[in-house]
């Protein structure tokens, strides 16, 4: 017990302040299982703080350019199949390289939206709960439940047959349909529930109904929300270790965090302008950060999460989530020249032109384009050696 | 050219519009004749041809300048065009412009008592986040555009509309008429809008007045900027830019001409809108709406707009990216007997590539000798330039002697590129910075760039017909940067996960695997040949056998190349299945072990010493050692594994990929068997009793668990052919040891190719409802379907054939189809990125200084030295200090 306080000690006063508490904390644990003479330890300590010295980067250093290199190399070795299971054999997700193109365009909504839903202590553990919830979630629509809808003209009427094995899935009664059905508001119509089947509703119209629009009828009448939450348009029941997890095609987090049952700290979904709307935007950088990462780990591809923080810093830096590309990071550049360079020539310089715009030359492209130095690495750097100096002026 | 005092640097470039006045000061000829030349071929003065207008022919001295046709840029003329028109490229900013202020009193529709507010704000705004203040000027501006009531002199609005592309319509009041706005009205409209105002909806009243968005006198680009083509036969060709002015020329004239006779409106009307038409086109020939104008073959015109555009365009064909000298591109093969930091260059580029070297008392023999050699002989010289600038071309210099007695220090040769001199080498396409690297010359015979084997990762290269490119740098500066940071050894790490890049391939695994295999023992006359191989000097140590004959094992010999304090273990690649180990103790010779230099346990191959992997021993050398010691070891072992396989023989033949009869027979049984179960399915499926996996349709339940059946077969009958097969055979060898190929690789050789698929489904597209006419209708069976019983051994049926080359030609689209993809990505993801650098504090900063993160990655780390992104390898650490007794 001792010994480990002291080793613990040792390292607190060799390392502390020398490098980040981080690398304490590992040197602790790690250390820890060594068994270790005094001398060595100390040389082990020694070359910890050499060794992140060592690492740390150079000013100047051009990481902007090596974090798109980065990410944008193995990017041409993935796949393109969009397609993949995400773990679920029921769900398709988006995936690969369409994805990636997908994150950084910051679409407003993926292709495929997905959300996890976590339950909380009370419903995690028990399947059925959690199917409550899920029911609750799940967006039904009267389409939903219906075998059939037939239109009677000559009775201006129009005749639902629900399926009671649906209807018992999602957790409804007649009467439920029969409520929502009573809200539609077209014409006057009377809702009753078919006396020879009771599981016909039967629309009755007080005026007649245009042929030519029972289509458009129709297609309102399946298409009217029952209950569940607009955007989630399947929910899966997952096991996950011992809980149970619901996720849902389809994403509306704002909505989902609401609903009671929902451990609504571990709500998670893949839209990343959603988050960002509902939790912020480092919320979305987050997110963003983990997206990314996770199709790049999906196609094994080896990329440092470092390039991937770069991106979503610059993505996100302006408050609000920007586009890598003409309508984001890359058009709200200062430099003019840089941004004609990139896309819409000469839209650019047209509107450059009419602003008065003055282009410093501090960027990359602008300094390529006028034969400068460029910006990073060696050329920042200003100082000169003057061989002719002589030794006694430095004094 | 050089680093001195003179140079001058563009600071900063204002955009803004040319004004009438700037235009007429600028110019030094007003065009007005449509003819170009007459009938001798001479240049008509005052056409767009004009002599003035710059120096194009050989040996013509230029009227304005006095310089020849080199030193001549070229000088504008002008256009004073009989009446205005409309500059298509600001229609959009004339017509918000327009709609901004009152039509009648030319004031800009915000309310006056604001102004001044805003006018304050904005100018705050402007200094400290300008992308701010052109937001809120644009919305000044759509503001003022909603005012109906002009709020300065209380006239009410007419609506404006824009009819494209250029012209302009005032609907009135009481929603009647519509009369049109001609260029001249919108003009002096323009005119009348004071200076303060135009500031608040965010033009620059000093360089950009309204007013000169509408044409009144049009400036003539020089001639050097569209030079004629001579063809053989004597014609000449005119540049689309001359056509086109040519057509403004000749319309303009005739308009001016009928004003002042008086013409009849109409006719005017006619002529001024087919000025305004070839001013549009001269401008931008691709506007909607406007009929791009053609050349006489039907071609369109190339015109002024599209010269900027895209990728072949000003900007980036011309400005971000030139065309260079001192370049060589060709073919390349490998060569193991380079260096991986050097580059086999054939003697016929080396004798065109120069290096100017400046002639110091310490060089002045050699140089003396390259000059005398010419441009013919290699190492020659292909210029000389005098202290006083001359230029002599040695080709054309009949008495090199007397240039070589003459040379001093102060003059410079531009020499033959030689052995030692550093070159960017570079393959396309660019995907990262390993992309290009310095490469050491190495002058040989031959016609193609020859290349160490080890550096085909990072250039993604093979020797399949690529070609690749050469750069010599030519200044002091340039050949410091490309030795210090571009040299192929400061490569070996990349950043991009803190891993090698750069190690062992291929031939060099299998070579290292056989070396370090523990059956191999070596005479001392192999001990010899190995270690001249790899160029050791040095003391052999003691045999591991002493009788009744010295013999050496491959272990020892690696360990002669180890550092004495280095030590290493972990797992060697096939390290896995039942050849499997942990730690230390390992009967299969799988776990590699390293103790004070010397290798003790397990063999080398593709997770110790190969390409793109991580945290090996390779990787451990490299940045413990130093990326130089790395080079040297890569050199000089790589050498050595190629020997052992060119001693030992290394191929892999038909042999290693047959399987018994027995084995034959139990593949069989196993495709037999999932066939059965497919039919059972299938089965199942027809009479509706298939379970249904939730949310997918019985056909895609049915198909997936088709697929996977199937999959499963594919993968036992591998395992059972594997069974058959000698472990030790060279293709089982180099699968197993990472060299090349994998267990699929030889499943589908020995054992059955398997499902092929498109799309990730049963080839199932073709005729209606079967894939080929060679089957039944509505046959869901596995043959139908795309399975592949046979081998690349035995051989594919037809109808098999016609399914993989299906399979496979997916596998084409696919790679065609995601090169363009990816590369859009990734220039997108460059252009957002490039400006941002590390600055001395540790932040990330844009061009403008702002910051990006405070620290680098958030621990301020640098990959390429920190191991797999880990800041400091504790592990690691320990293992160096006290890794020889663990």
């Amino acid at each position: 017990m001792s010994e480990v306080t002291e080793l613990e000690k040792l390292i607190e006063e060799r390392l502390r302040g020398r490098v980040p508490a981080k690398i304490v904390e590992d040197a602790k644990n790690v250390l820890k299982k060594y068994t270790l003479t005094r001398e060595e330890l100390e040389k082990i300590l020694e070359m910890i703080v050499e060794e992140y010295e060592n690492n740390i980067i150079d000013p100047g250093e051009p990481v902007g350019t090596v974090a798109a290199q980065s990410i944008g190399e193995p990017s041409t070795q993935m796949t393109l199949r969009t397609f993949h299971y995400a773990g679920v054999r029921e769900l398709n997700v988006t995936l690969g390289l369409p994805r990636l193109i997908e994150l950084v365009d910051a679409r407003k909504t993926p292709s495929t939206p997905l959300m996890y839903v976590y339950l909380d202590e009370e419903h995690k553990y028990d399947r059925e709960k959690a199917a409550a919830i899920a029911r609750e979630i799940e967006l039904t629509r009267i389409e939903n439940v219906t075998l059939r809808v037939d239109v009677d003209i000559f009775n201006n009427a129009v005749i639902i047959e629900l399926d009671p094995e649906m209807l018992a899935d999602k957790g409804l009664t007649i009467e439920d349909v029969k409520k929502v059905l009573e809200k539609l508001r077209t014409k006057k119509a009377r809702v009753v529930i078919s006396e020879r089947n009771p599981n016909e509703i039967v629309i009755q119209f007080e005026e007649g109904i245009d042929p030519s629009k029972i289509e458009k009828l129709r297609d309102r009448i399946l298409k009217m929300k029952i209950k569940g939450i607009k955007g989630i348009n399947k929910v899966i029941i997952q096991r996950r270790g011992d809980e149970y997890v619901l996720v849902c095609e389809g994403s509306n987090l704002a909505e989902v965090m609401k609903v009671k049952g929902v451990d609504y700290r571990k709500v998670r979904t893949n839209n990343i302008k959603e988050v960002e709307e509902v939790l912020g935007i480092e919320a979305a950088r987050a997110l963003l950060i983990e997206e990314i990462m996770s199709v790049l780990e999906e196609q094994g591809l080896d990329v440092d999460i470092r390039h991937v923080m770069l991106v979503a810093d610059m993505m996100t830096r302006t408050g609000t989530v920007k586009q890598i590309g003409r309508h984001g990071v890359a058009g709200e550049k200062p430099s003019v020249l840089a941004r004609a360079a990139f896309e819409v020539t000469v839209k650019q310089l047209v509107d450059a032109a009419s602003r008065g715009e003055v282009d410093e030359l501090q960027g990359v492209a602008e300094s390529v384009i006028v034969g400068g130095y460029i910006p990073v690495g060696t050329g920042r750097i200003k100082l000169v050696y003057n061989p002719y100096l002589k030794e006694s002026s430095f004094q | 050219m050089s680093m001195s005092s003179g140079e001058k640097f563009i600071k900063a470039i204002k955009f803004g519009i040319l004004s009438p006045d700037e235009i007429r000061r600028m110019s030094v000829v007003n065009i007005v004749s449509p003819e170009t030349y007459d009938e001798d071929g001479t240049p008509i003065s005052g056409s767009v041809m004009d002599p003035r207008l710059g120096a194009i022919e050989p040996g013509q001295t230029c009227p304005v300048c006095g310089n020849t046709m080199r030193a001549c840029p070229g000088h504008f003329g002008h256009i004073e065009l009989a009446l205005p028109v409309i500059n298509v490229l600001f229609v959009r900013h004339i017509y918000d412009i327009l709609r901004a202020i009152c039509a009648k009193c030319s004031r800009v529709k915000l309310p006056p008592n604001e102004m001044e507010r805003y006018r304050t704000y904005l100018r705050k705004l402007r200094e400290r986040y300008p992308l701010l203040a052109t937001r809120f000027a644009e919305y000044l501006k759509r503001k003022a555009i909603k005012m109906s009531v002009c709020p300065h002199c209380g006239a009410k609005q007419p609506k404006i509309k824009l009819e494209k592309p250029t012209t302009f319509y005032e609907v009135s009041e009481d929603r009647k008429e519509m009369t049109r706005l001609n260029p001249i009205t919108i003009r002096s409209r323009l005119e009348r809008i004071p200076d303060e105002d135009l500031e608040l909806i965010g033009y620059d009243p000093k360089d950009a007045r309204p007013e000169w968005m509408v044409l009144t006198v049009l400036p003539v680009p020089p001639t050097t900027m569209r030079p004629s083509i001579l063809v053989e036969t004597g014609v000449r060709s005119e540049d689309d830019l001359t056509h086109k002015l040519v057509d403004i020329v000749r319309t303009n004239e005739r308009l001016r001409e009928h004003i002042a006779a008086g013409a009849p409106q109409i006719i005017i009307e006619d002529l001024w809108e087919l000025l305004q038409y070839h001013v549009t086109t001269y401008l931008d020939n691709e506007v909607p709406g406007v009929p791009p104008a053609k050349h006489r073959s039907g071609r369109p015109l190339k015109t002024l707009a599209q010269r900027l555009k895209g990728k072949e365009g000003r900007f980036r064909g011309n400005l971000s990216g030139k065309r260079v000298d001192f370049s060589a591109r060709t073919v390349i093969s490998p060569d193991p007997y380079l260096s991986i930091n050097e580059v086999g260059v054939p003697i016929d580029v080396a004798k065109v590539l120069t290096v100017p070297e400046r002639v110091t008392p310490w060089n002045i023999d050699e140089l003396r000798k390259y000059v005398l050699n010419g441009p013919n002989k290699w190492p020659g010289a292909n210029y000389v330039i005098t202290a006083d600038g001359r230029r002599l071309d040695l080709r054309y210099v009949k008495d090199r002697k007397s240039i070589a007695e003459s040379l001093a220090p102060g003059w410079i040769v531009e020499r033959h590129l030689k052995d030692g001199d550093i070159v960017l080498f570079n393959r396309q396409p660019s995907l990262h910075r390993m992309s290009m690297m310095g490469h050491i010359v190495k002058v040989l015979p031959g016609k193609t760039f020859r290349l160490h084997l080890a550096v085909c990762p990072p250039y993604n290269a093979d020797f399949d017909g690529d070609e690749m490119n050469l750069h010599v740098p030519q200044t002091e500066e340039a050949r410091a940067e490309a030795r210090v940071l571009l040299l192929v050894q400061n490569h070996i790490l990349t950043p991009r996960y803190g891993g090698m890049i750069i190690g062992a391939i291929q031939d060099y695994i299998s070579g290292a695997y056989i070396l370090t295999s523990k059956s191999v023992l070596l005479t001392k006359e192999d001990v010899v040949d190995l270690l001249a191989a790899a160029g050791y000097v040095g003391e052999i140590p003691e045999p591991a056998i002493l009788s009744p004959k010295k013999l050496w094992t491959g272990k020892q010999i690696i360990s002669l190349f180890l550092p004495e304090d280095f030590n290493y273990h972990g797992r060697a690649n096939i390290s896995a299945g039942h050849l499997r180990c942990d730690d230390i103790e390992c009967f299969w010779d799988s776990y590699v072990v390293v103790r004070k230099g010397k290798l003790l346990l397990g063999v080398l191959d593709k997770k110790s010493i190969g390409a793109e992997q991580q945290e090996n021993l390779l990787h451990w050398l490299t940045k413990e050692y130093g990326v130089e010691y790395a080079k040297e070891f890569m050199d000089r072992l790589f050498r050595m594994f190629i020997r052992v396989l060119e001693k030992r023989g290394f191929t892999m033949r038909l042999d290693d990929v047959s399987i018994p009869d027995e084995a034959k027979k139990e593949i069989n049984e196993i495709l037999m068997e999932a066939f059965k179960r497919v039919q059972e399915l299938v089965k199942m499926y027809l009479n509706g009793e298939l379970e249904l996996i939730p949310g997918r349709t019985l056909e895609e339940t049915l198909e997936i668990k088709i697929l996977e059946v199937l999959a499963e077969a594919r993968d036992r009958a591998g395992e059972a052919a594997a069974k058959y097969l000698d472990p030790f055979n060279y293709a089982f060898v180099m699968a197993r040891t990472g060299a090349r190929g994998n267990i699929l690789n030889l499943t589908q050789m020995a054992a059955s190719l398997g499902q092929m698929t498109v799309r990730g489904e049963r080839i199932w597209r073709g005729y209606m409802g079967r894939p080929l006419p060679h089957y039944e209708r509505d046959d869901l069976g596995p043959l139908a379907r795309g399975f592949v019983v046979n081998s690349f051994f035995s051989g594919l049926s037809p109808t098999e054939m016609f399914f993989h080359a299906a399979g496979g030609r997916e596998g084409l689209v696919d790679t065609a189809v995601r090169t363009s993809q990816s590369g859009y990505m990734q220039r997108r993801l460059i252009n957002a990125l490039q400006d941002l650098y590390v600055e001395y504090d540790g932040t990330v900063r844009a061009a403008d200084g702002s910051i990006v993160q405070f620290v680098y990655g958030e621990d301020g780390i640098d990959l390429m030295r920190a191991a797999h992104g880990k800041a400091v390898n504790i592990e690691r650490i320990v293992e160096r200090v006290v890794g020889w007794k663990m």
